[in-house]
């Protein structure tokens, strides 16, 4: 018990964090109308490429001559981009056409 | 130091972008606006994780930017070429590879684990472990998603027997295997690690099999939110509260989705997952052998639309396959020009994916207003003349009203039977996805039009043209 504890009293500026984006992402989302959901999940699914940060991040601190890290990490930038690039642009694909016939 | 505040002002303005973005997003006339927000969030993002100073770098700029074209480039071209009809499961395929990349992440913390380059706290441990299962089943469950969505894999082809005890067994083995790699650390050694990652792999695959029909959005939408959290775990292994609030307002607002979807379908999340659809068909009444369907000529159904006061369109996902949308609208302007209120109804799931005849119908420019959802649909049908039903077909099937037998029993649907008259464009008398017989091609009221459906309202229009 003594380390769950611990846990919480060091780590209670990322509980806040995690709980306030929870709370964020469902009030954000909850009134949203169906004509929406397809681009929506399309946006989010964009953002969720966040993960290539993490990818950037790894092949700078691996050492020039780790290929694994380095070829992990190419690998990973690759994917991550492929999700950012390609989510936010067929996103604003679909939203062209809502607007279009105004 | 003013190098980290800027870094870190950087991160800060990308995560209220990401906020403010999804929020212009749930509104139409600024939903553009807000995708193109959340793009600027996540370029600033990308450009303080290049600058941001770290211990011991050696940058390797060369591999980060040679990664970043190619993702770049085939993220683009794929966006750009993708048929409107097709979204779905690209959208699919593009999300299964963010679980690839945060798998990816999760990998390199192990290999380095094992092989003793760098210590993990059992903490630390529970997050790498997580990260893999995740996005793992992000990944391979995307990919199959997409594979179905596609064409590729035939709903059923692989489901074995007792199909949902196995997932529920392989599940058991991932959480305990993931529990003693835990609690042995280190001496639990890769070989092991490794088996959890491909179980993981495997499970993914597992999870989407028995899932069909229509439940295909919600699974997506599922695994959305799941690539979500496993961003959201990468960011913790990385300590970088960008990607955790990332991470995590994907999870929330996926999850959010998924609940709003199951909903729309009188469903629990829980019944969507075990599945159930398709298999077999359980006791559905479907078709007596006596039952025979009245067909109509193209000439009979030009007639009886030009001269209705009011139609109403039932798109499905049969449209999106004939890619019928524009020659819809097509018969929908030749109506109008006569006086005909033409309307279209848009259930909730019809098609692969939530709002996907919306996406569709706006691309051929259908005024939103034509648009009427489940429950104003169903209101407006008994003052309705004629129902023109194009590629849909569970969302309109009656049993789910009065056949507690049915698979699909209980799911809301629009009474296109309470409309004067119904015509169904359909190919065969063939099942619907979820692979269930529809009596309302039986109904008295109804009349099938037999062929593609592109084809049979060009025909259309050439008849009204000619009236």
């Amino acid at each position: 018990m003594e380390s769950v504890y611990e846990f919480f009293n060091q780590n209670l500026f990322l509980i806040y964090l995690l709980i306030f984006t929870i709370i964020l992402g469902f009030e954000v989302i909850s009134k949203v109308p169906t004509v929406l959901h397809t681009p929506l999940m399309s946006g989010a699914n964009a953002i969720s490429g966040v993960v290539i940060i993490g990818a950037i991040l790894l092949i700078r601190q691996s050492d020039p001559n780790d290929y694994l890290g380095l070829g992990l990490g190419f690998l990973g930038v690759i994917l991550g981009m492929i999700n950012v690039i390609g989510g936010f642009a067929v996103t604003d694909r679909m939203l062209e056409m809502f607007k279009r016939k105004k | 130091m003013a190098v980290t505040f800027y870094i870190n002002l950087a991160y800060l303005l990308g995560a209220i972008a990401f906020v403010w973005g999804l929020r212009l997003l749930s509104t139409p006339d600024t939903a553009r606006r807000g995708n193109i927000l959340a793009s600027i969030g996540m370029g600033l993002a990308i450009i303080a994780a290049m600058l941001a100073p770290l211990e011991n770098t050696s940058n390797n700029y060369g591999w980060i930017l040679g990664g970043m074209a190619v993702g770049a480039g085939i993220g683009w071209v794929s966006a750009r070429r993708i048929q409107m009809t097709a979204m779905p499961q690209m959208v699919s395929m593009f999300n299964g590879l963010g679980g690839a990349c945060a798998v990816v992440l999760a990998l390199v913390e192990v290999f380095q684990f094992y092989g003793g380059e760098r210590t993990l706290d059992s903490g630390q441990l529970v997050i790498v472990l997580s990260t893999l299962l995740i996005g793992g089943v992000a990944f391979t469950g995307s990919l199959l998603a997409f594979g179905k969505l596609q064409g590729l894999v035939r709903d059923n082809t692989l489901t074995l027997p007792k199909h949902n005890i196995i997932n529920q067994i392989m599940l058991l083995v991932l959480i305990v295997m993931g529990v003693m790699l835990v609690i042995q650390g280190q001496e639990a050694g890769l070989t092991m690690a490794m088996i959890f990652t491909v179980l993981a792999l495997i499970y993914g695959f597992s999870f989407v099999i028995p899932i069909g029909g229509a439940d295909m959005p919600v699974v997506i939408s599922l695994l959305n939110s799941f690539t979500g959290l496993s961003a959201a775990a990468a960011g913790l292994i990385y300590e970088n509260n960008f990607m955790l609030v990332g991470g995590i307002l994907v999870g929330a607002s996926g999850t959010i989705l998924t609940v709003l979807m199951c909903e729309a379908m009188n469903r629990s999340l829980l019944n969507v997952l075990i599945g159930g659809f398709g298999g077999g068909g359980g006791s559905a009444k479907g078709a007596d052998g006596d039952q025979v369907a009245k067909e109509v000529s193209i000439n009979d159904a030009a007639i009886q639309l030009y001269y209705s006061n009011s139609v109403m369109f039932v798109p499905g996902y049969g449209l999106a396959v004939a890619q019928a949308q524009k020659v819809c609208k097509e018969v929908d302007d030749l109506l109008e020009a006569n006086g005909v209120d033409v309307k279209y109804a848009i259930h909730p799931v019809a098609g692969r994916m939530p709002g996907h005849m919306n996406v569709l119908l706006a691309e051929a420019d259908v005024p939103y207003p034509k648009l009427l959802d489940l429950d104003d649909a169903n209101s407006a049908l008994p003052n309705t003349d004629m129902v023109v039903i194009v590629g849909a077909n569970d969302v309109v099937n009656p049993a789910a009203y009065d056949d507690p037998g049915s698979p699909i029993y209980g799911m809301p649907v629009l009474n296109v039977w309470e409309a004067k008259n119904v015509i169904v464009l359909k190919r065969s008398m063939s099942t619907g996805y979820a692979g269930i017989q529809n009596p309302l091609f039986f109904h008295a009221k109804n009349r099938m039009l037999f062929g593609d459906a592109k084809d049979s309202l060009n025909k259309l229009v050439q008849e009204l043209k000619n009236l």
